[in-house]
């Protein structure tokens, strides 16, 4: 008969961990920042179809690095949780905290129970009427969620772009200056970044519906020029 | 509230209301208004005449205010004309509670699709699914509760304005030039295809929808008026290229007060005695 090896619970975790994180590794990162009039999601992304940022409701948006069809489950459940929110009780009523919660639960739950972790990070981001109602939610593949505050950055190489973006990034930016602090943080000192390799979405506060809007190859080389 | 993740066999894809039904969010199923019996003897609150033309470069849509329960007023600024996303609109005559539920699902449903598929739905898929939910709706209807919608639109693949007409099983038919719903559709409808033009201007249109809506209010008592002493007046939303686009209640006022004005110098003072 054959008798299962016995593995330490901190060895089993441990390798978990690894796993995903070499997943997320393979990626390329993205960063939000916030700026006067709203919030700046920049993700270095050649595809024009297969989206890290997107729309979950009126003043709230989604990030992910990983897996593509991990985290693009998890978007749909959002958007899913927040419309169903919204049409219960009404829409002010749906808030990125909750949100985030849920996501950490669904990710934490995985990472113990299911057989594979999920290989993703993912960041809900929302928009209050200054910037004291800003919220950043960095959730990772174990289910930990950290609160950040100005900026956030996901993906492989987090730490050298956190680090970058830290040193330019201070409150009160414009679009302008907090679009070319996440483009040469993404980019690093050796490259440079184009329109057509990045995804730029911004969460404008001045909106009154839908806050949600991209930002087009064009648009993107005047801020950046 | 449970996080919505399903199978992939179960999943409800893009569509709102398949998501509704799955977590049993859903209104009400027909057996339930089979078991509520018949809605005549309730006085239930109805909403009444709405119009829509088109115009050269997009669609009118409008609406007048009044919503009764029988031979009562029930509410004098009942809004019946909304926007169901950024480039249409649609506009409801019949019982109220229900048509504003379902003015709600189907902005959802739209917003939905947008966002979980990444582009939105074209101009005739948005009509397809205002039919399906009138469809569900039939029970409702056979027990009174009629929904009777105006959908209209800006179509940008094709580059030019469309309307659409329904009846309560959730026939789709695309109009031509114009249509008009509700208990005074009789009366709007005859101002609305003597006026018309191919290709009027968007001015021209508006005056003919204010018309339409002035004859409606004049003929059917359910219909409400332009109410300049509580300053209450028809809804009137324009969809074109730049999308849905509500006319501020001002030029609307000011269009009424034109038309009055008309009406009154072709009536002279009235000289046949109202003896009852």
């Amino acid at each position: 008969m054959n008798m299962p090896f016995y593995v330490a619970p901190e060895q089993l975790m441990k390798d978990r961990a690894d796993f995903a994180q070499k997943g997320i590794a393979r990626g390329r990162s993205l960063a939000a920042v916030e700026f006067t009039d709203g919030m700046l999601l920049c993700a270095e992304n050649p595809s024009r179809n297969l989206r890290k940022v997107s729309e979950i409701y009126d003043r709230i948006a989604f990030a992910g690095v990983g897996r593509y069809n991990e985290y693009d489950q998890l978007r749909i459940a959002g958007i899913r949780h927040a419309d169903i929110k919204g049409y219960t009780y009404s829409r002010d009523d749906v808030d990125s905290q909750a949100l985030a919660n849920q996501y950490a639960q669904m990710l934490g739950q995985i990472f113990t129970h299911e057989t594979k972790p999920l290989e993703v990070e993912i960041l809900v981001a929302s928009v209050g009427f200054d910037t004291a109602g800003d919220r950043l939610f960095h959730i990772r593949y174990d289910g930990s969620v950290t609160d950040e505050e100005g900026f956030a950055v996901l993906g492989g190489e987090a730490e050298a772009i956190r680090e970058r973006l830290g040193a330019s990034y201070s409150a009160g930016m414009s679009l302008e200056e907090g679009l070319r602090a996440a483009v040469s943080a993404l980019a690093g000192d050796e490259r440079r970044l184009s329109s057509s390799e990045l995804e730029v979405a911004v969460l404008d506060r001045l909106d009154s519906g839908r806050c949600f809007r991209r930002l087009e190859n064009g648009e993107i080389d005047d801020l950046l020029s | 509230m449970n996080f919505p993740v399903f199978d992939p066999t179960d999943d409800p894809g893009p569509s709102f209301g398949e998501l509704l039904k799955k977590t049993g969010l859903a209104s009400t199923t027909s057996a339930d208004v089979g078991r509520a019996g018949s809605s005549k003897a309730a006085e239930i609150t109805h909403g009444t005449t709405v119009v829509s033309a088109k115009y050269d470069g997009g669609v009118i849509i409008a609406g007048d205010r009044r919503a009764t329960a029988g031979n009562l007023i029930s509410y004098r600024n009942m809004k019946k004309v909304f926007p169901a996303d950024r480039w249409s609109g649609v506009a409801i005559a019949g019982a109220a509670g229900p048509a504003l539920e379902m003015v709600k699902v189907f902005q959802l449903q739209l917003e939905h699709y947008e966002k979980v598929e990444g582009h939105p739905l074209s101009l005739e898929g948005k009509a397809n699914q205002l039919s399906q939910m009138l469809r569900g709706n039939l029970p409702a209807a056979m027990q009174g509760l009629v929904v009777v919608p105006i959908f209209a639109g800006f179509d940008r693949r094709r580059n030019y304005g469309r309307l659409f007409a329904y009846d309560v099983t959730g026939g789709r038919y695309e109009e031509e030039d114009f249509v008009a719903s509700g208990s005074g559709s009789l009366f709007a409808r005859t101002v609305i295809k003597m006026g018309h033009r191919d290709s009027q201007t968007q001015t021209e249109a508006v005056d003919l929808m204010i018309r339409a809506l002035f004859a409606a209010a004049d003929d059917d008592s359910a219909t409400g008026g332009p109410d300049s002493m509580r300053g209450i007046y028809p809804i009137v939303a324009t969809i074109s290229a730049d999308g849905y686009q509500e006319l501020e209640e001002s030029d609307i006022a000011a269009r009424f007060e034109r038309v009055l004005a008309e009406f009154a110098e072709q009536q002279g003072p009235s000289t046949a005695g109202g003896q009852a």
